[in-house]
């Protein structure tokens, strides 16, 4: 099939570079690393509302966070193509184009799924319970819903052009409310009313929940099923509106 | 092979609506050798982009090889090779890899990509860089390898905009060796723009003058400087009087135009004026008026430009800095 073919050769095209760096990928867990080592140890007094570990609770959580983080801001990295050109030139080429979005996006999530692994493995000695199968599929929803992110995030670089300042500006002030308001790092329902009812409407808390949901053990829960379809339909407006910015724009 | 009919593209911007594009017409044969010849913002690219599918037109048909570009532009990619104004390589991709990429973007096995590559890679004397990052190449070598990226499919139309553009004299004449070499062999149709009159001149069989969206010329350049502008003719007499009786017979000559005479001076503009021009001194001297000199300025199509629009090619001509 030609979308999966193309989809193969923009994530081959993306991947060997980074391949040839890959101790940035290393380098990139050190964060999510100090957030387990110097935040968790606050939450043993914090009721999270599962039993045992904290840990459990908050690795699904910040591995969404690094997720959404990632890939709002991974547009950037297209700025620099779209300014020299070499964008434009996969545009040339009979290649589909949600494929050139979705081996772009995967370029960006394989390292992040890695950094997954090894957070867990590293911390897996400290107390996290290992629920393999689970916690597997709870990465395949966050690649689904990663495509969709930045998908969208290269949209907004195509749509703000070579303002790579007003590309920063929105992303940003985008992804920070989302986070907050998902309960990434305090479970929400600690919080006052209006702000449990603002975090309703935030598609990353089912996300989370869902992830939580999974890293427990526990598949065949509501959270999972609103988690999975959101993911989905995230992926499915991101890649549209990511294909039809490239159209619109006539780059 | 490449046909236009009314092609019209206009920009939305916050001083209003920009009319880039103003109901461009055109065709172009199989093997046929065109440049897109305008000052900097006369259209040229804005119609390549649509012409190459990147573009919708505001509105208008153009069609690739049968192939209407709105339609089919799936078909149309897979046809023609397209070199964009930047660059094309990525700066942290290795300069065989980007090949590679590109042949399999184009629907080519991975061997016959790899092969067509390197294939690529001698004849544009890439070879030494082959492993190198695209980031580390010169000038002159990146805009080869837009050129090898444009040609791995062996397209049977190559876009070319602005393929010299920034280059010292040197890589560009390396860079056109190239071009008119691989035309040679393969015949591919070339559709290039430029600013540059001497590569209009020199390379184009056929030139396209643009300018404010519109094509306000298209011939051979041969006959537009012979139509447009045709030949300068200046010729200095011993005296005031003998130059008034030349500036009587001159018009006389077929299609002479612009007689002017300045002291013992006379200037004027015919076609042909090499094959005019000792007749008509041999006709003066059996006159009994003596030619002591003689100069054609042959015209370039900048006087073609000027001639056509009131203004010099080469004023406009500066990118900006």
């Amino acid at each position: 099939m030609a979308f999966i073919q193309d989809t193969l050769i923009s994530f081959r095209r993306e991947m060997t570079p980074t391949l040839r760096s890959w101790y940035y990928i290393v380098f990139g867990i050190l964060q999510p690393l100090l957030y387990l080592g110097l935040f968790v140890p606050l939450l043993t007094s914090v009721p999270t509302g599962t039993e045992g570990n904290p840990l459990q609770w908050f690795v699904p959580g910040m591995i969404v966070m690094l997720v959404l983080f990632t890939t709002v801001s991974c547009g950037w990295a297209l700025t620099e193509e779209l300014m020299s050109g070499s964008f434009e030139r996969f545009l040339a080429t009979p290649m589909s184009r949600p494929a050139i979005l979705v081996g772009r996006s995967l370029k960006e999530l394989a390292p992040l799924l890695v950094q997954a692994v090894i957070i867990i493995a590293v911390v897996a000695p400290f107390g996290l319970v290992l629920h393999l199968l689970p916690m597997l599929l709870g990465l395949v929803l966050l690649l689904i819903f990663g495509i969709g992110v930045a998908s969208l995030s290269y949209a907004l670089a195509i749509a703000s052009k070579h303002d790579g300042g007003l590309f920063y500006m929105v992303s940003h002030s985008v992804a920070l409310p989302l986070m907050l308001l998902g309960g990434v790092l305090l479970p929400m329902d600690l919080a006052p009313d209006w702000l449990y009812t603002a975090s309703r409407f935030n598609p990353l808390t089912y996300l989370v929940e869902a992830e939580r949901s999974l890293f427990t053990g526990a598949v065949f829960t509501q959270s999972v099923l609103y988690g999975a379809l959101m993911a989905g339909v995230v992926a499915l407006v991101g890649l549209l509106v990511g294909t039809l910015t490239i159209r619109r724009a006539g780059l | 092979m490449i046909r236009a009919s009314n092609l019209t593209r206009t920009f939305k911007t916050k001083a209003g609506p920009v009319e880039a594009v103003r109901g461009l017409s055109l065709e172009v044969a199989e093997g046929e050798l065109v440049a897109f010849l305008g000052p900097n913002g006369a259209g040229k690219s804005t119609s390549v982009r649509m012409l190459t599918s990147l573009l919708p037109p505001t509105s208008g048909q153009a069609m690739i090889g049968g192939h209407d570009v709105a339609r089919n532009p799936v078909a149309v990619r897979q046809l023609i090779g397209y070199v964009g104004q930047g660059t094309g390589s990525g700066p942290y991709h290795r300069v065989r890899d980007e090949l590679i990429t590109q042949g399999r973007a184009y629907r080519m096995s991975y061997p016959d990509a790899r092969k067509r590559a390197d294939e690529l890679l001698a004849i544009l004397e890439l070879e030494p860089q082959a492993d190198r990052d695209c980031a580390t190449l010169s000038g002159g070598q990146k805009r080869r390898l837009d050129v090898a990226l444009g040609l791995m499919h062996t397209p049977r139309i190559l876009f070319l905009d602005e393929p010299s553009t920034g280059l010292d004299p040197h890589s560009r004449a390396n860079l056109w060796e190239h071009i008119i070499r691989l035309r040679r062999q393969t015949g591919m149709t070339i559709f290039l723009t430029t600013h540059y009159l001497d590569e209009a001149d020199n390379m184009a069989e056929r030139v396209m003058i643009m300018d404010h969206g519109k094509m306000i010329a298209d011939d051979m350049p041969e006959k537009l400087k012979a139509d447009l502008a045709g030949d300068q003719i200046r010729l200095r007499f011993r005296s005031e009087r003998e130059a008034g009786s030349a500036a009587e017979q001159a018009r006389n000559l077929p299609a002479a135009r612009d007689i002017a005479r300045e002291g013992n001076h006379l200037t004027l503009t015919v076609n042909k004026g090499e094959s005019l021009l000792p007749g008509f001194i041999c006709e003066l001297h059996n006159s009994g008026v003596e030619t002591q000199s003689a100069n054609i300025h042959r015209p370039t199509l900048d006087d073609v430009f000027l001639s056509l629009t009131g203004r010099s090619l080469r004023e406009t001509a500066e990118p900006p800095a």
